[in-house]
């Protein structure tokens, strides 16, 4: 059973709650978590804040008027921090994806012209996507792009590498069907028109190769 | 101090409302028109200034607040140099102060006494006369001044003249609540509170004497609201800035502090308040938290053109405590740091 360690910091003034609890994160060695108690919402900030910048998971709640619970947890992959009010979210270690691209694959071709050419075109656009700093929110497969993320597909690796990374991979279920490449999927996950329209639409910016 | 009393719980300008909750309760405030108020709340000035006369204003200002540091002399004279510097931030002349004491009943009155001399040497060291106050007993210590002084109604620094492609000055290093809070659960070293001390016990007299051959267009006291909250409301709702991550003058130990969170609410409450309204191009938590950081007796922002701005700094690189430029303004809302 993992470690859970209590501090009660209510009444104290920062930055008293954030060093009880780095002491607290310091004891525990390891995996475990910290239970704080704060009395006001400023201290859940600061602790919420430290989190952040150390990686690690924490959930805060307001159990009274004076009381409020803040859960730290150490030596587990982390989630993503609920409350993000100074807009620093926990980050999941990997280049910056907080930024809302989506790459919009509607051919198995890149490019229109020769076949092979465009073929090998859109293997090497993927391909470099995968390496890429910048990484998208979300790709996007459908038409014949579809032919993308099923079984004889060569991007697979790099798609794979993408979804490793936290990018949605998604494809059409319409075109798979059409395509008779449903049960196929070998990447993400099937998709529909109105999750389409939605991710395009709440693009900032849309990337179509 | 014999006693084991906890004379420091975290005072100075850690201890001021937070502006977002001031701002409002102000609005609601009933307010009369009089042409002579030439500086009111409308503007989120240090004090307020009014005219008597074609050529003569005063200048009110108070601030008073728990200590942040341990010793009762030192103390005086921050508090007194922290109170004073709205003077200097409005380009003013002090002439008198009162005193505003808060003390325990049970605590050593020797204590006061030391707090009370350090002011009253604060006091003269500005040119000024500390001409009696007002004292009650309350559950804590605090201290400070209420300060009178006197301006040329049209030379007055008002916080909210910068015009976009002005340089921007901080006459004194930030960080000073960082250090103070470091110090506060004994994390600080003996120099990094030696030169915070030092910077909040200098009066902005000799950097306000400095500014009045130039053209400034702006100019604040930077305090409570820390470096971001005092520049945005310099820029107000039509202009922003640039400032320059690597220009930033602080106190060395500080960043250290900041890395181990040994931080303020005040400061949370400044970041809170901003809101968007920052955008920081680089990531560096620690400078982060300097900026938001509320500083107790801080530096003067000075918003003035180009060229000027780098005589100027000449002129105050003479002075014990360095000056830097940090930045310019721009037209846009945002206050970037790059």
């Amino acid at each position: 059973m993992k470690q859970m360690i209590r501090v009660d910091a209510r009444g104290d003034q920062c930055p008293v709650p954030v060093i009880k609890t780095k002491k607290a994160l310091q004891e525990l060695g390891g995996a475990g978590s910290v239970e704080v108690h704060v009395d006001n919402e400023i201290a859940v900030q600061n602790l919420e804040k430290m989190a952040s910048v150390k990686q690690l998971s924490c959930h805060s709640e307001k159990l009274a008027e004076r009381d409020y619970r803040v859960v730290i947890t150490a030596g587990e992959p982390e989630a993503p921090a609920k409350e993000a009010e100074q807009g620093r979210t926990a980050e999941v270690c990997g280049p910056d994806r907080q930024n809302r691209t989506v790459v919009a694959i509607s051919s198995a071709l890149m490019g229109t012209g020769n076949e092979e050419l465009g073929k090998v075109l859109l293997k090497g656009f993927l391909y470099a996507l995968a390496q890429s700093e910048t990484l998208p929110s979300a790709v996007l497969f459908y038409n014949g792009g579809v032919q993308l993320t099923t079984a004889d597909s060569e991007s697979l690796e790099d798609l794979k590498e993408l979804e490793g990374q936290g990018v949605e991979i998604l494809s059409c279920g319409t075109c798979l069907s059409y395509y008779e490449l449903t049960g196929q999927l070998m990447v993400g996950e099937v998709t529909n028109m109105y999750t389409i329209l939605e991710k395009l639409q709440e693009a900032d910016k849309i990337i179509k190769p | 101090m014999d006693e084991n009393i906890v004379f420091c719980k975290g005072g100075g300008c850690t201890a001021k409302l937070g502006p977002g909750a001031l701002s409002r309760m102000l609005d609601k405030l009933p307010r009369k028109q009089d042409e002579n108020l030439l500086i009111g709340f409308d503007s989120s000035d240090d004090a307020a200034v009014y005219r008597l006369r074609e050529d003569l204003a005063i200048v009110q200002t108070l601030d008073f607040f728990p200590p942040m540091v341990e010793d009762p002399y030192t103390f005086g004279q921050i508090a007194a140099a922290n109170a004073l510097s709205d003077i200097y931030a409005m380009g003013g002349e002090v002439k008198t102060a009162l005193n505003i004491v808060c003390f325990p009943e049970h605590y050593d009155l020797n204590i006061l006494g030391k707090i009370l001399q350090g002011g009253s040497e604060k006091v003269q060291e500005a040119g000024g006369i500390l001409a009696g106050g007002h004292s009650i007993f309350d559950t804590d210590v605090k201290y400070g001044l209420s300060v009178t002084g006197v301006i040329h109604p049209d030379r007055i620094y008002a916080n909210n003249g910068a015009q976009p492609g002005d340089r921007l000055i901080l006459t004194k290093p930030l960080g000073v609540g960082i250090v103070t809070t470091a110090d506060r659960v004994g994390e600080a070293s003996v120099e990094a509170m030696e030169q915070a001390v030092a910077s909040m016990s200098t009066l902005n007299k000799y950097a306000a004497e400095r500014m009045k051959a130039y053209a400034v267009h702006g100019c604040t006291d930077v305090t409570g609201f820390g470096l971001l909250g005092h520049l945005a409301e310099m820029t107000g709702k039509g202009r922003g800035a640039v400032l320059y991550g690597e220009q930033i003058p602080y106190i060395p130990e500080a960043r250290g502090y900041a890395e181990e969170f040994l931080i303020t609410a005040a400061g949370q409450r400044n970041r809170n308040y901003l809101g968007d309204r920052v955008e920081f191009l680089r990531e560096d938590f620690p400078l982060e938290e300097i900026l938001y950081d509320p500083q107790t007796s801080g530096g003067l922002l000075i918003a003035l053109p180009p060229a000027e701005a780098e005589s100027l700094l000449a002129e105050l690189q003479t002075l014990p405590i360095s000056s830097a430029i940090i930045g310019e303004i721009t037209a846009d809302r945002k206050l970037v740091i790059k």
